[in-house]
């Protein structure tokens, strides 16, 4: 399975940008503000349409698959989501299923209950969201995602704002996923994570493509002097990298 | 959960519909029915009147649900939209050039107001307006239809037509019959089933725009299905029975705990309590003692609302201190 980008374009964000993503890898979107890595990403789940340019899944055109077609096969986690009513996670986590059809089925709660146990999130269940923590929040609405079963796995910074462990767990989580043959593609500010996590890297600078390969290459410590404008070194064994900044 | 909420709320309304029916100034007595003119009373006058305060207050509870779903805002009302206001105008305007006398033509002229009130809303929000345009654009039309009316009333061809504007402002269900009941269910119900159909994407605001979108609401039709289910809702409301508040803001805030929250859960509930909530009201504004005529329904849940929306506001202001 492939997702694809053929020269996208979107004004002042993204000129004529063109890769191919495939399943079964971890894809790490990097860039300095601005470069149009969110951008990217909400062409690539079908949230925007480019100015020109096409985005394909598989071999079809992405904007021609229905609304709910599209949400059952790519999942979208946004980059600050909000959760407007005090709802309890269990029926946070059902909101995943909303692109299915309605009818309550074995399916629908077999995958409530696997998004919410690969979560651990089972045993808070029915509390309430405003009653959970910062990690249990984001991993409340990462199996949100799970709960679609979808093929593709977009996330936008989803480690931000998450404390060490909470961002190992998530990370492991998206790892997990592609080895179990999905596409994840995530925007990640933190490079030392893209580094060690991602099977492949994209740079983004300024609306182009920048870099675009394996980690070691895509964020190599020419490409970060020339995209981020620092002279960065690179220190630890390969999978505990840790980038040092002057 | 939902279940037992929405059998408990139909049994409420199955004992409160036979005791809305008996009481009022003349009470009747349905072992003793010696009372002159019982039939008349309770068929021609009380069962009309009923069955209006339902629908309209089943319409009201369902768009208050919704608008609220929709602008993800507890604080939202289905009045918001400017349909209401629009729909004043309308039937001011059937006052003041005399074209109330017919009385089939009042209710017509709102229904034109309410659906100008839509067309412009739809116009000014646009195909990619945000929920902030929207409901920017909603009280623009409020505050512009408000002037409007104002106006009309200021320029008031007589005395006696201005009377009959202000009274008929005011929102009552008094001395409606059954010509009413038959002009404001269809839209009214047709308005909550257009509600229904976007309880799963007003389940999917939850999670704010961006999420929606990726589950598959098509923001564009659910705008659109919004404008014409409260439309038609409240716009049917306003055109038998005047400006009725405060129900669609209070109606989901009471129900809301006894649910699972979701939006989804809510219009169905919201729109039977609605309705038990308006019988009950317009029972009450029939049977209080006050001299002359009886208590509006509008000013009584005005009065209602008002403290409400304050503690509303104070509870809030302490979550967020």
């Amino acid at each position: 399975m492939t997702l694809s980008a053929q020269d996208v374009t979107l004004a002042g964000r993204l000129s004529g940008v063109s890769l191919s993503l495939r399943s079964g890898e971890l894809t790490a979107i990097c860039g300095p503000n601005g470069a149009g890595k969110s951008s990217l990403l909400a062409c690539l789940a079908g949230l925007t349409a480019p100015e020109a340019g096409t985005v394909l899944l598989d071999d079809g055109k992405l904007a021609a698959i229905p609304g709910a077609m599209r949400a059952r096969r790519i999942g979208y986690l946004p980059q600050s989501p909000q959760i407007a009513w005090d709802i309890s996670v269990e029926v946070l986590v059902s909101l995943g299923r909303l692109p299915w059809p309605d009818a309550p089925s074995e399916t629908a709660r077999a995958a409530i209950e696997a998004a919410l146990s690969a979560m651990d999130m089972g045993h808070l269940r029915h509390r309430p969201v405003s009653r959970l923590s910062g990690g249990e929040r984001a991993r409340t609405l990462m199996a949100r995602v799970l709960a679609t079963r979808p093929d593709w796995l977009l996330a936008d910074e989803p480690l931000a704002s998450l404390d060490l462990a909470h961002a190992s767990g998530l990370i492991r989580c998206f790892r997990d996923q592609a080895k179990a043959g999905h596409g994840v593609v995530l925007v990640l500010h933190d490079l030392a994570c893209a580094m060690n996590h991602a099977d492949r890297v994209v740079v983004l600078d300024q609306g182009h493509i920048a870099a675009d390969g394996p980690p070691h290459e895509a964020l190599n410590e020419d490409v970060i002097a020339r995209v981020w404008g620092v002279n960065g070194r690179w220190l630890g064994e390969p999978g505990f990298r840790a980038l040092s900044l002057p | 959960m939902n279940r037992r909420l929405i059998l408990l709320l139909l049994a409420a309304l199955v004992l409160a519909v036979p005791l809305s029916l008996l009481a009022g100034r003349v009470w009747i007595d349905p072992f003793a029915p010696q009372t002159r003119y019982a039939a008349v009373i309770v068929f021609e006058l009380r069962l009309p009147r009923a069955i209006l305060a339902l629908v309209l207050g089943a319409g009201l509870g369902a768009a208050g649900a919704a608008m609220q779903g929709f602008l993800r805002n507890p604080l939202a009302d289905p009045g918001l939209f400017g349909v209401a206001p629009g729909a004043a105008l309308g039937a001011v305007l059937s006052f003041w050039t005399g074209y109330a006398a017919s009385a089939w033509l009042l209710p017509v002229f709102a229904l034109c107001g309410a659906a100008g009130a839509m067309a412009l809303l739809a116009l000014i929000a646009g195909r990619d307006g945000g929920i902030a345009l929207f409901t920017l654009a909603g009280l623009m039309i409020s505050s512009l239809a408000g002037a409007l009316t104002s106006l009309a009333i200021s320029l008031s061809p007589t005395p006696f037509a201005m009377s009959e504007i202000v009274t008929w402002l005011m929102g009552a269900l008094a001395d409606r019959s059954w010509r009413e009941v038959w002009i404001a269910t269809p839209p009214t119900l047709v308005g909550i089933a257009l509600l229904a159909s976007v309880g799963r994407s007003l389940d999917a605001l939850t999670l704010g725009d961006a999420a929606a979108r990726s589950l598959g609401v098509d923001p564009r039709r659910l705008q659109a299905l919004m404008i014409a289910g409260i439309g038609l809702t409240v716009g049917a409301g306003v055109a038998v029975a005047g400006i009725i508040g405060f129900v669609g803001l209070i109606v989901p805030h009471l129900v809301r705990p006894l649910t699972d929250r979701r939006p989804s859960s809510l219009l169905v509930p919201s729109a039977l309590a609605g309705a038990l909530l308006l019988l009950v009201a317009d029972c009450l504004c029939r049977i209080l003692p006050l001299s002359g005529s009886e208590l509006r329904l509008g000013i009584a849940l005005s009065l209602l609302g008002a403290p409400f929306f304050l503690v509303l506001l104070l509870r809030m202001r302490r979550g967020l201190a």
